[in-house]
């Protein structure tokens, strides 16, 4: 992490998204970014952070994320902050406010959305928050355009003095093209304390005032936005034209290379004056755009004719097939699958911490509120351990909500289950609410040690910094108790037996209480311990009660009798139909099946 | 005249190393001169789902993405990924396929059946089939892992890149330590 990135220019070189955003903020004299990791979005800051002379942190949550943005701007820095799609709600409040102070020095904020909901549980479409707060919004469609367009949102940031959005979606943060990379500007120091407190303290009396300049401000965006040059036409093909934006200008071009364009680098505000002239040039015109209509929508307010989601779909991402079959009404010929194929939905890994805890919990006969992380994938089958995602740190107050509703009907019977980088995001208030209102509920923090479902990234418990500084990592059970809960208790998910009685324990205790599952994730290198030994099945005394294949671990497999050759068929119990067989190649050792198994067939590998 | 652009989907599990293969064959066209963008999702991908990675490259590519229909070759990093992206390709394209098997989850619980019949169903819509079992070349380059250098391999042999382009790409990508093994698992790939 601490490796620092080449600094100087040197050639062309294939670049993700992200990494050309992060390329394109350093070049333009950006040392400042704050952030917290999310699908698509994580790369950006991870990149940034390893350029020479850079500050980037990864901050609880992506509110916190945005107030330390703010506070760089206003301290004169050009600040860099990135969030995915929804964590824009979590920054939300100080967004819609800092709109109104501006920003001093140069804020811009990513916003990396998710069409077709990838690795997210939503697919809001984020340019509505530029019309909602009255933030411009630019918007590239590969990496090169990712690193210029950075830049030109932070002159435009000092320009206007506004927070500037740059959107991304997952095809344009995770896609690899040819970016030229320049030199870095000279860095200035710009920084200084200056007070002026009409502009920076939003009380009614003052806001009233700021109010009006932001839509001064909006004015001033709208006439730049008529001349800005990467709002481009090509006209080609007067007969139809496209009106688009980001990586659906490229799908469009694949299919249709000789119509003509109205190609938007700016997504908020509208250049309503060449939109008309654009009209006026070509005859049947489509607006094509992921998501909401949200061109099409300000563009038929103009009073212009154009064709969008009456063929384009409103849900997922589109590819340039798509865009064929919407716009010429031809599918691409193409041979498909005469079989059915099982699906292969991603997994908990062999030997991750959760899948013994959750084995346990869908024991118990409890409801669990789930919480966003790699454990909420534990809601498939076999282990149907968690029953409800909505957003991070929803777990703990719908738990409360739940234990509180139920009354006596739900004691006993509510659990919560929440990551410990989620929880630190935006657990501890639901938390002291718990306490505080006196929920009946048990909390499972599932502690992995790091942020394991974007990577492996730094939290305030692992006690180090997104730069790899050493640091003091919060002691949760101090935390957990001086919130007002009264029993925390630390178990070892690995530990079947004594996961089980301490989470029994707690749910008979009237009350809430907290229990930290703790062990690192199995992916974790830091946090690495000796290796295990593989384990197998023991033909001669597995009784196929299926116990283990109730884990869901991806080496452990079923093989019917009827599948296999005679020889290898060893009957230990009367109705038994088949056995168990672990791939010692995927399993590393946690043990957690073998201490399931009733018969003693599961042991080490010799 | 308009300059043709060409498509390759790279599918597999996660953890094969289908994203490093790409990113050393895009690095190896870009260095050959082609404009060159590959596609791909991380995030819940990695744990254990499928992974794929459009390739497209010709003098100037629009699209990161390939649409169904448009793929030349398919390389599957696993048997069954081959036929859940088939109709990603041309009619005529070519299927490369290591032969190695990862149950699904359905099927390690015993709900579902792995298609014994992948390849001669391929071979049935397909003229140009390969099947190679890659983690035995691999291991005999030194490096069980090394079943993506390998697969590159085979693909090398349906691309005009000189060899050297493709010594340096693989260089360029690996630790110094198992460089060796992952250049012999390539020539390996690249010779049958």
């Amino acid at each position: 992490m601490t490796a620092s990135r080449k600094n100087g220019a040197a050639g062309k070189r294939l670049m993700s998204g992200n990494e050309a955003i992060a390329r394109g903020a350093y070049e333009c004299g950006v040392r400042f970014g704050s952030g917290y990791p999310g699908t698509p979005s994580t790369e950006i800051m991870e990149e940034f952070a390893r350029y020479e002379g850079v500050y980037a942190e990864w901050s609880p949550n992506e509110k916190v994320a945005l107030e330390v943005g703010i506070g760089a701007a206003l301290a004169g820095a050009r600040a860099l902050v990135t969030m995915k799609h929804v964590g824009v709600n979590v920054a939300a409040d100080p967004l819609f406010t800092v709109s109104y102070t501006g920003t001093n020095g140069a804020l811009v904020i990513v916003s990396a959305d998710d069409p077709s909901l990838h690795s997210s549980q939503n697919e809001q479409d984020n340019r509505n928050y530029a019309k909602f707060a009255k933030i411009p919004m630019l918007e590239p469609a590969d990496s090169e355009e990712a690193r210029q367009f950075i830049k030109i949102a932070f002159e435009m940031s000092e320009r206007f003095d506004t927070p500037v959005f740059l959107r991304s979606v997952t095809r344009l943060s995770h896609s690899k093209a040819v970016v030229t990379p320049e030199d870095p500007v000279p860095v200035e120091d710009r920084t200084a304390i200056n007070i002026n407190a009409a502009k920076y303290v939003m009380v009614p009396f003052n806001a009233r005032v700021r109010r009006v300049e932001v839509e001064k401000r909006m004015n001033a965006l709208r006439e730049f936005a008529e001349t800005f040059p990467e709002n481009r036409m090509e006209i080609n093909d007067p007969e139809v034209g496209i009106i688009t934006a980001g990586m659906c200008y490229h799908y469009a071009k694949a299919a249709f290379r000789d119509y003509s364009y109205l190609k938007l680098g700016m997504v908020y505000p509208l250049p309503v004056g060449m939109i008309r002239e654009f009209a006026r040039k070509v005859k049947k015109i489509y607006v094509l755009e992921e998501m909401d209509p949200f061109f099409e929508e300000q563009i038929k307010a103009l009073g212009i004719s154009v064709i969008g989601k009456e063929i384009f779909p409103y849900t997922g991402e589109f590819d340039p097939g798509i865009v064929q079959t919407a716009i010429s009404g031809t599918k691409p010929e193409s041979i498909s699958c005469p079989v059915d194929i099982p699906p292969r939905p991603p997994n908990l890994c062999p030997g991750c911490p959760h899948r013994g805890l959750f084995h346990v919990l869908s024991r118990l006969k409890t409801f669990v509120t789930g919480d966003i992380g790699c454990y909420t994938l534990s809601f498939m089958k076999p282990l149907e351990g968690l029953h409800s995602c909505i957003c991070m740190g929803a777990s703990i107050g719908m738990a409360h909500g739940m234990s509180k509703a139920l009354g006596e009907k739900g004691r006993g019977k509510i659990v919560g289950v929440i990551g410990d980088s989620t929880f630190l995001h935006s657990g501890i208030t639901p938390l002291l609410n718990l306490a505080y209102n006196k929920g009946d509920a048990v909390i499972v923090i599932c502690d992995n040690r790091t942020t394991a479902m974007t990577g492996m990234q730094e939290h305030p418990g692992t006690g180090y910094t997104l730069q790899g500084e050493k640091t003091k990592p919060v002691d949760l059970k101090a935390l957990i108790t001086a919130l007002g809960i009264d029993s925390v208790r630390v178990v070892d998910p690995y530990d079947l037996k004594v996961t089980r009685a301490v989470l029994k324990e707690e749910l008979d205790r009237p009350g809430p209480s907290v229990v930290i599952s703790q062990r690192a994730c199995v992916l974790f290198k830091r946090e690495a311990k000796a290796a295990r030994k593989p384990l197998r099945v023991n033909p001669d005394k597995c009784i196929g009660c299926r116990s283990c294949i109730g884990l869901g671990c991806p080496p452990i497999a079923w093989r019917n009798f009827s599948e296999l050759p005679p020889e290898q068929v060893k009957k230990n119990a009367k109705k038994q139909d088949g056995m168990a067989v672990i791939d010692g190649t995927l399993c590393n050792g946690c043990t957690v099946c073998q201490q399931l198994c009733k018969v003693g067939a599961i042991v080490e590998e010799d | 005249m308009k300059s043709e652009v060409k498509s390759i989907l790279m599918a597999g599990v996660g953890g094969q190393g289908v994203l490093r293969a790409s990113d050393i064959l895009c690095q190896v066209m870009m260095d050959s001169g082609l404009d060159v963008k590959k596609s791909e999702v991380h995030g819940m991908a990695q744990r254990g789902g499928c992974v794929t990675s459009h390739v497209r490259y010709g003098q100037k590519v629009h699209s990161p993405l390939a649409k169904k229909g448009d793929v030349e070759i398919l390389l599957a990093f696993e048997k069954l990924e081959t036929l859940r992206y088939l109709d990603y390709l041309k009619p005529g394209g070519i299927v490369i396929i290591n032969d190695e098997e990862m149950n699904p989850p359905s099927v390690n619980l015993g709900a579902a059946a792995y298609p014994e019949t992948v390849v001669p169903i391929v071979r049935e819509r397909f003229p140009s089939v390969i099947v190679v079992n890659a983690p035995e070349l691999a291991d005999r380059a030194g490096n069980r892992r090394a079943v993506n250098t390998v697969l590159l391999g085979v693909l090398s042999k349906y691309l005009k890149i000189e060899e050297q382009q493709w010594e340096k790409g693989i260089r360029d990508s690996f630790p110094p330590k198992t460089v060796d093994a992952n250049i012999k698992a390539f020539h390996l790939g690249r010779g049958i």
